[in-house]
Protein backbone atom coordinates (compact mmCIF):
# COMPACT_ATOMS: atom_id res chain seq x y z
CA UNK A 1 0.00 0.00 0.00
CA UNK A 2 1.49 3.14 -1.16
CA UNK A 3 2.42 5.97 2.07
CA UNK A 4 -1.27 6.20 3.77
CA UNK A 5 -3.82 9.27 3.69
CA UNK A 6 -4.41 7.52 7.66
CA UNK A 7 -0.80 7.81 8.68
CA UNK A 8 -0.37 11.32 6.93
CA UNK A 9 -3.50 12.55 8.55
CA UNK A 10 -2.64 11.22 12.29
CA UNK A 11 0.57 12.85 11.98
CA UNK A 12 -0.59 16.18 11.20
CA UNK A 13 -3.08 16.11 14.15
CA UNK A 14 -0.14 14.95 16.43
CA UNK A 15 1.29 18.27 14.76
CA UNK A 16 -1.69 20.20 16.18
CA UNK A 17 -1.56 18.50 19.83
CA UNK A 18 2.14 18.79 20.37
CA UNK A 19 3.00 22.24 18.90
CA UNK A 20 -0.94 23.69 17.88
CA UNK A 21 0.78 23.46 14.22
CA UNK A 22 -1.76 26.12 12.26
CA UNK A 23 -0.33 24.56 9.00
CA UNK A 24 -1.26 20.85 9.98
CA UNK A 25 -4.73 22.20 11.24
CA UNK A 26 -5.81 23.73 7.73
CA UNK A 27 -4.28 20.94 5.82
CA UNK A 28 -6.93 18.39 8.61
CA UNK A 29 -9.41 20.86 7.65
CA UNK A 30 -9.31 20.56 3.97
CA UNK A 31 -9.64 16.66 4.40
CA UNK A 32 -12.10 16.42 6.95
CA UNK A 33 -14.48 19.32 6.47
CA UNK A 34 -15.88 18.57 3.62
CA UNK A 35 -16.52 15.52 5.01
CA UNK A 36 -17.88 16.61 8.17
CA UNK A 37 -19.96 19.05 6.29
CA UNK A 38 -21.35 15.46 4.07
CA UNK A 39 -22.47 13.71 7.43
CA UNK A 40 -23.94 17.08 8.34
CA UNK A 41 -26.21 17.50 5.80
CA UNK A 42 -26.79 13.67 5.65
CA UNK A 43 -28.68 14.11 8.66
CA UNK A 44 -31.38 16.68 7.59
CA UNK A 45 -29.91 20.02 7.94
CA UNK A 46 -29.84 22.75 5.73
CA UNK A 47 -26.50 24.57 4.27
CA UNK A 48 -26.61 27.40 7.14
CA UNK A 49 -27.34 24.89 10.07
CA UNK A 50 -24.35 22.58 8.83
CA UNK A 51 -21.46 25.51 8.04
CA UNK A 52 -22.46 26.62 11.68
CA UNK A 53 -21.78 23.26 13.40
CA UNK A 54 -18.89 22.48 11.37
CA UNK A 55 -17.15 25.55 12.46
CA UNK A 56 -17.79 24.32 15.88
CA UNK A 57 -16.94 20.87 14.91
CA UNK A 58 -13.85 22.03 13.77
CA UNK A 59 -12.76 24.22 16.97
CA UNK A 60 -13.40 21.72 18.80
CA UNK A 61 -10.95 19.65 17.04
CA UNK A 62 -8.80 22.25 17.69
CA UNK A 63 -9.34 22.90 22.05
CA UNK A 64 -9.20 18.55 22.25
CA UNK A 65 -6.22 17.94 19.98
CA UNK A 66 -4.15 17.87 23.00
CA UNK A 67 -6.77 14.34 24.03
CA UNK A 68 -5.67 12.44 20.63
CA UNK A 69 -3.22 9.19 20.99
CA UNK A 70 -1.99 7.54 18.09
CA UNK A 71 -1.98 4.48 19.74
CA UNK A 72 -5.18 4.11 20.83
CA UNK A 73 -7.10 5.75 17.91
CA UNK A 74 -6.23 6.39 13.77
CA UNK A 75 -6.88 10.45 13.23
CA UNK A 76 -10.08 9.54 11.52
CA UNK A 77 -11.89 7.75 14.26
CA UNK A 78 -11.12 10.32 16.75
CA UNK A 79 -12.31 12.88 14.46
CA UNK A 80 -15.43 10.54 13.78
CA UNK A 81 -15.86 10.53 17.68
CA UNK A 82 -15.14 14.45 18.24
CA UNK A 83 -18.03 15.14 15.32
CA UNK A 84 -20.47 12.97 16.58
CA UNK A 85 -19.99 13.64 20.13
CA UNK A 86 -20.04 17.23 19.60
CA UNK A 87 -23.25 17.11 17.03
CA UNK A 88 -25.36 15.53 19.86
CA UNK A 89 -24.62 17.53 22.30
CA UNK A 90 -25.66 20.67 20.19
CA UNK A 91 -28.72 19.04 18.59
CA UNK A 92 -29.89 18.18 22.25
CA UNK A 93 -29.32 21.56 23.39
CA UNK A 94 -29.25 21.05 27.19
CA UNK A 95 -26.34 20.22 29.05
CA UNK A 96 -26.39 16.39 28.33
CA UNK A 97 -23.28 15.68 26.54
CA UNK A 98 -21.08 12.67 27.65
CA UNK A 99 -17.70 14.03 27.63
CA UNK A 100 -15.74 11.80 25.53
CA UNK A 101 -12.50 12.27 27.39
CA UNK A 102 -14.53 11.03 30.96
CA UNK A 103 -14.90 7.78 29.62
CA UNK A 104 -11.40 7.56 27.92
CA UNK A 105 -9.22 7.08 31.46
CA UNK A 106 -9.44 10.93 31.36
CA UNK A 107 -5.23 10.11 30.67
CA UNK A 108 -3.60 12.86 28.93
CA UNK A 109 -1.30 10.74 26.33
CA UNK A 110 2.32 10.87 26.46
CA UNK A 111 4.20 13.68 24.71
CA UNK A 112 5.82 13.58 21.15
CA UNK A 113 4.41 9.69 20.96
CA UNK A 114 5.70 8.25 17.88
CA UNK A 115 3.18 5.72 17.77
CA UNK A 116 1.13 5.58 14.87
CA UNK A 117 0.24 2.47 15.60
CA UNK A 118 -3.51 2.94 14.93
CA UNK A 119 -2.94 4.99 11.63
CA UNK A 120 -2.26 1.55 9.64
CA UNK A 121 -5.14 0.06 11.23
CA UNK A 122 -7.81 3.18 9.93
CA UNK A 123 -5.91 2.54 6.09
CA UNK A 124 -6.73 -1.21 6.22
CA UNK A 125 -10.37 -0.64 7.27
CA UNK A 126 -11.32 1.82 4.75
CA UNK A 127 -9.66 -0.10 2.34
CA UNK A 128 -12.34 -3.30 3.55
CA UNK A 129 -14.93 -0.78 3.48
CA UNK A 130 -14.40 -0.01 0.14
CA UNK A 131 -14.64 -3.54 -1.00
CA UNK A 132 -18.15 -4.32 0.67
CA UNK A 133 -20.85 -5.41 -1.43
CA UNK A 134 -22.81 -1.82 -1.86
CA UNK A 135 -25.83 -2.81 -0.03
CA UNK A 136 -23.80 -3.75 3.17
CA UNK A 137 -21.99 -0.47 2.87
CA UNK A 138 -24.94 1.65 1.82
CA UNK A 139 -26.22 0.40 5.76
CA UNK A 140 -23.21 0.58 7.57
CA UNK A 141 -23.03 4.22 6.31
CA UNK A 142 -26.49 5.11 7.31
CA UNK A 143 -25.98 3.16 10.49
CA UNK A 144 -22.51 5.09 11.85
CA UNK A 145 -23.66 8.37 10.17
CA UNK A 146 -26.72 8.48 12.54
CA UNK A 147 -28.57 9.38 10.02
CA UNK A 148 -31.44 7.12 10.92
CA UNK A 149 -32.68 4.74 13.18
CA UNK A 150 -33.30 1.35 11.60
CA UNK A 151 -37.26 2.17 11.91
CA UNK A 152 -36.22 5.09 9.66
CA UNK A 153 -34.16 2.86 7.31
CA UNK A 154 -36.75 0.61 6.78
CA UNK A 155 -39.44 3.54 6.50
CA UNK A 156 -37.27 4.52 3.79
CA UNK A 157 -36.16 1.25 2.19
CA UNK A 158 -39.29 -0.68 2.73
CA UNK A 159 -36.66 -3.35 4.06
CA UNK A 160 -37.72 -5.01 7.03
CA UNK A 161 -35.65 -4.07 10.43
CA UNK A 162 -34.44 -7.66 10.66
CA UNK A 163 -33.03 -7.38 7.24
CA UNK A 164 -31.50 -4.24 7.76
CA UNK A 165 -30.55 -5.53 11.07
CA UNK A 166 -28.72 -8.48 9.31
CA UNK A 167 -27.52 -6.84 6.44
CA UNK A 168 -25.43 -4.71 9.16
CA UNK A 169 -24.05 -7.27 11.24
CA UNK A 170 -23.03 -9.25 7.66
CA UNK A 171 -21.13 -6.15 6.86
CA UNK A 172 -19.42 -5.60 10.21
CA UNK A 173 -18.85 -9.21 10.08
CA UNK A 174 -17.16 -9.31 6.31
CA UNK A 175 -15.18 -5.97 7.72
CA UNK A 176 -13.52 -7.74 10.87
CA UNK A 177 -12.80 -10.76 8.54
CA UNK A 178 -11.41 -8.99 5.52
CA UNK A 179 -9.23 -6.93 7.66
CA UNK A 180 -7.82 -10.42 8.87
CA UNK A 181 -6.81 -11.07 5.58
CA UNK A 182 -5.27 -7.33 4.96
CA UNK A 183 -3.28 -7.87 7.76
CA UNK A 184 -2.12 -10.87 6.93
CA UNK A 185 1.92 -10.33 5.73
CA UNK B 1 -11.24 -5.18 41.23
CA UNK B 2 -13.10 -8.36 40.17
CA UNK B 3 -13.81 -9.57 37.19
CA UNK B 4 -16.51 -7.98 34.68
CA UNK B 5 -18.68 -10.88 33.56
CA UNK B 6 -21.88 -9.11 31.76
CA UNK B 7 -21.21 -7.00 29.20
CA UNK B 8 -22.52 -4.40 26.77
CA UNK B 9 -24.67 -6.52 23.78
CA UNK B 10 -23.40 -5.70 20.36
CA UNK B 11 -26.33 -3.69 19.37
CA UNK B 12 -26.32 -1.62 22.48
CA UNK B 13 -22.83 -0.44 21.95
CA UNK B 14 -23.31 -0.20 17.82
CA UNK B 15 -26.27 2.29 19.04
CA UNK B 16 -23.97 4.22 21.62
CA UNK B 17 -21.40 4.75 19.27
CA UNK B 18 -23.70 5.60 16.31
CA UNK B 19 -25.09 8.36 18.99
CA UNK B 20 -28.61 6.45 18.75
CA UNK B 21 -29.37 5.54 22.50
CA UNK B 22 -31.41 7.33 24.05
CA UNK B 23 -30.00 9.85 26.90
CA UNK B 24 -30.32 7.26 30.30
CA UNK B 25 -29.06 4.67 28.30
CA UNK B 26 -26.04 6.09 27.06
CA UNK B 27 -25.17 7.48 30.78
CA UNK B 28 -25.20 3.62 31.67
CA UNK B 29 -23.20 2.29 28.89
CA UNK B 30 -20.35 5.52 29.28
CA UNK B 31 -20.09 4.44 33.21
CA UNK B 32 -19.47 0.11 32.15
CA UNK B 33 -17.01 1.90 29.06
CA UNK B 34 -15.39 3.23 31.68
CA UNK B 35 -15.01 0.65 34.39
CA UNK B 36 -14.66 -2.64 31.19
CA UNK B 37 -11.40 -2.38 29.06
CA UNK B 38 -12.91 -5.34 27.02
CA UNK B 39 -16.23 -3.26 25.78
CA UNK B 40 -13.89 -0.04 25.50
CA UNK B 41 -11.11 -1.95 23.13
CA UNK B 42 -14.79 -3.05 21.48
CA UNK B 43 -15.98 0.90 21.19
CA UNK B 44 -12.86 2.19 19.70
CA UNK B 45 -13.35 -0.46 16.95
CA UNK B 46 -16.81 0.98 16.13
CA UNK B 47 -15.08 4.53 16.31
CA UNK B 48 -12.43 2.85 13.64
CA UNK B 49 -15.42 1.86 11.39
CA UNK B 50 -17.08 5.25 11.78
CA UNK B 51 -13.93 7.11 11.04
CA UNK B 52 -13.72 5.04 7.98
CA UNK B 53 -17.20 5.70 7.09
CA UNK B 54 -16.27 9.30 7.36
CA UNK B 55 -13.40 9.09 5.23
CA UNK B 56 -15.02 7.43 2.11
CA UNK B 57 -17.94 9.81 2.33
CA UNK B 58 -18.31 12.44 -1.09
CA UNK B 59 -16.77 15.82 -0.22
CA UNK B 60 -19.26 18.18 0.22
CA UNK B 61 -18.47 22.02 -1.10
CA UNK B 62 -17.75 24.25 2.16
CA UNK B 63 -17.01 27.73 1.43
CA UNK B 64 -14.17 30.03 1.77
CA UNK B 65 -15.91 31.91 4.59
CA UNK B 66 -16.32 29.00 6.59
CA UNK B 67 -12.96 27.93 6.75
CA UNK B 68 -11.23 31.56 7.23
CA UNK B 69 -14.15 31.86 10.00
CA UNK B 70 -12.29 29.06 11.79
CA UNK B 71 -8.85 29.74 10.99
CA UNK B 72 -9.57 33.20 12.49
CA UNK B 73 -10.58 32.14 15.49
CA UNK B 74 -7.71 29.80 16.00
CA UNK B 75 -6.00 32.16 18.21
CA UNK B 76 -8.65 32.66 20.68
CA UNK B 77 -9.54 29.37 21.22
CA UNK B 78 -7.38 28.04 23.85
CA UNK B 79 -7.39 24.00 24.58
CA UNK B 80 -9.74 22.56 27.10
CA UNK B 81 -8.67 22.67 30.60
CA UNK B 82 -7.59 18.88 31.76
CA UNK B 83 -11.19 16.96 32.87
CA UNK B 84 -11.53 17.50 36.84
CA UNK B 85 -12.38 14.58 38.51
CA UNK B 86 -14.48 15.28 41.40
CA UNK B 87 -16.68 12.06 41.99
CA UNK B 88 -15.69 9.64 44.74
CA UNK B 89 -13.40 6.88 43.42
CA UNK B 90 -16.50 4.75 43.54
CA UNK B 91 -18.03 6.39 41.20
CA UNK B 92 -17.32 6.02 36.95
CA UNK B 93 -15.98 8.89 35.70
CA UNK B 94 -19.05 10.07 33.62
CA UNK B 95 -21.19 10.54 36.57
CA UNK B 96 -18.85 13.74 37.87
CA UNK B 97 -21.01 15.84 35.82
CA UNK B 98 -24.16 15.13 38.79
CA UNK B 99 -22.44 15.76 41.48
CA UNK B 100 -19.12 16.78 43.08
CA UNK B 101 -17.01 15.63 45.83
CA UNK B 102 -19.38 15.13 48.26
CA UNK B 103 -21.30 12.87 46.06
CA UNK B 104 -24.63 11.79 45.42
CA UNK B 105 -27.50 12.94 47.75
CA UNK B 106 -29.29 9.77 48.71
CA UNK B 107 -33.22 9.84 49.93
CA UNK B 108 -34.65 6.67 51.82
CA UNK B 109 -37.42 5.22 49.53
CA UNK B 110 -38.68 2.48 52.29
CA UNK B 111 -36.63 -1.06 53.85
CA UNK B 112 -33.79 0.73 53.99
CA UNK B 113 -33.26 1.35 50.59
CA UNK B 114 -31.81 4.65 49.46
CA UNK B 115 -32.11 6.17 46.30
CA UNK B 116 -30.52 9.40 43.95
CA UNK B 117 -31.97 10.13 41.17
CA UNK B 118 -29.37 11.84 38.83
CA UNK B 119 -31.43 12.79 35.78
CA UNK B 120 -35.22 12.23 34.45
CA UNK B 121 -36.97 13.62 31.55
CA UNK B 122 -39.40 12.48 28.76
CA UNK B 123 -36.34 10.29 27.40
CA UNK B 124 -36.73 8.49 30.92
CA UNK B 125 -34.92 8.42 34.42
CA UNK B 126 -31.20 7.58 35.49
CA UNK B 127 -30.70 7.05 39.45
CA UNK B 128 -28.62 5.22 41.80
CA UNK B 129 -30.02 2.65 44.29
CA UNK B 130 -28.44 1.92 47.82
CA UNK B 131 -29.89 -1.85 48.68
CA UNK B 132 -29.15 -3.01 52.29
CA UNK B 133 -26.32 -6.31 52.46
CA UNK B 134 -29.14 -9.20 51.60
CA UNK B 135 -32.29 -7.19 51.19
CA UNK B 136 -33.72 -6.99 47.87
CA UNK B 137 -34.90 -3.77 45.84
CA UNK B 138 -38.81 -3.17 45.52
CA UNK B 139 -40.53 -5.43 43.13
CA UNK B 140 -41.07 -3.96 39.82
CA UNK B 141 -41.95 -4.20 36.31
CA UNK B 142 -40.57 -2.18 33.56
CA UNK B 143 -42.48 -0.38 30.37
CA UNK B 144 -38.96 -0.38 28.24
CA UNK B 145 -35.76 -2.67 29.03
CA UNK B 146 -33.80 -1.56 32.35
CA UNK B 147 -30.30 -1.09 32.15
CA UNK B 148 -28.02 -1.36 35.63
CA UNK B 149 -24.76 -1.33 36.32
CA UNK B 150 -23.20 -2.59 39.36
CA UNK B 151 -20.96 0.04 41.00
CA UNK B 152 -20.12 -2.06 44.74
CA UNK B 153 -21.12 -5.14 46.06
CA UNK B 154 -23.31 -7.21 44.46
CA UNK B 155 -26.99 -8.92 43.53
CA UNK B 156 -28.75 -11.34 42.41
CA UNK B 157 -31.63 -11.61 39.51
CA UNK B 158 -33.19 -14.05 37.87
CA UNK B 159 -30.18 -16.92 39.42
CA UNK B 160 -26.98 -15.04 37.96
CA UNK B 161 -24.85 -12.82 40.17
CA UNK B 162 -24.18 -9.46 38.91
CA UNK B 163 -20.64 -7.71 40.66
CA UNK B 164 -19.07 -4.60 40.39
CA UNK B 165 -19.16 -3.78 36.93
CA UNK B 166 -21.35 -5.59 35.53
CA UNK B 167 -24.04 -4.02 33.24
CA UNK B 168 -27.31 -5.73 33.08
CA UNK B 169 -30.26 -5.36 30.42
CA UNK B 170 -33.78 -6.92 31.54
CA UNK B 171 -36.34 -6.43 29.08
CA UNK B 172 -39.45 -4.58 29.29
CA UNK B 173 -41.01 -8.16 30.38
CA UNK B 174 -38.38 -9.62 32.98
CA UNK B 175 -40.36 -9.31 36.17
CA UNK B 176 -37.31 -9.70 38.20
CA UNK B 177 -36.67 -8.99 41.73
CA UNK B 178 -33.03 -8.32 42.75
CA UNK B 179 -31.60 -9.46 45.90
CA UNK B 180 -28.28 -7.38 47.13
CA UNK B 181 -25.46 -9.84 48.01
CA UNK B 182 -24.74 -10.84 51.75
CA UNK B 183 -21.71 -9.16 52.58
CA UNK B 184 -22.01 -5.72 51.84
CA UNK B 185 -24.99 -3.62 50.33
CA UNK B 186 -25.05 -3.12 47.10
CA UNK B 187 -24.73 0.47 44.85
CA UNK B 188 -26.07 0.25 41.78
CA UNK B 189 -26.51 2.28 38.54
CA UNK B 190 -29.94 1.86 37.13
CA UNK B 191 -31.38 3.35 33.74
CA UNK B 192 -35.01 3.30 32.04
CA UNK B 193 -36.73 4.96 29.71
CA UNK B 194 -40.01 5.50 31.56
CA UNK B 195 -41.10 5.54 35.12
CA UNK B 196 -40.87 2.36 36.94
CA UNK B 197 -44.35 0.26 37.37
CA UNK B 198 -44.21 -0.44 41.30
CA UNK B 199 -46.02 -3.29 42.18
CA UNK B 200 -46.75 -3.13 45.78
CA UNK B 201 -49.93 -0.86 46.05
CA UNK B 202 -48.85 1.26 48.75
CA UNK B 203 -45.67 1.87 46.91
CA UNK B 204 -48.05 2.22 44.10
CA UNK B 205 -50.18 4.89 45.65
CA UNK B 206 -46.75 7.06 46.66
CA UNK B 207 -44.57 6.50 43.63
CA UNK B 208 -45.65 9.87 42.21
CA UNK B 209 -44.07 11.67 45.20
CA UNK B 210 -41.36 9.71 45.92
CA UNK B 211 -40.73 9.80 42.05
CA UNK B 212 -39.15 6.00 41.86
Amino acid sequence: MADSDAKRQTELLVAVRDSRDRTAFSQLFDHFAPRLKAMLVRSNMNQAQADDILQDVMLTIWRKAHLFDPARAGASAWIYRVARNRMIDIVRKERRAIPPELYDDAVEPEKQSADLGQAQEAQLLRAALERLPENQRAMIERAYLGELTHQEINRDTGLPVGTIKSRIRLGLEKLRHDLKDLRKP
Amino acid sequence: MSTIHHHIDDTSLASFAAGQLSYPYAIVVASHLAMCPSCRQTHASHMGVGGAVLDTLPEAEVSHDVKSGVMGMLDDTPADPPAARLAPALYPGPLSMFFGETGPKWRNIGLATKQSILWEGDEGSVRLLHIPAGKPVPEHGHSGPEYTLVLKGNYQANGEVFGVGDLEIADDDTDHTPTAGPEEPCICLAATNAPLRFRSRVVSMIQPLLKI
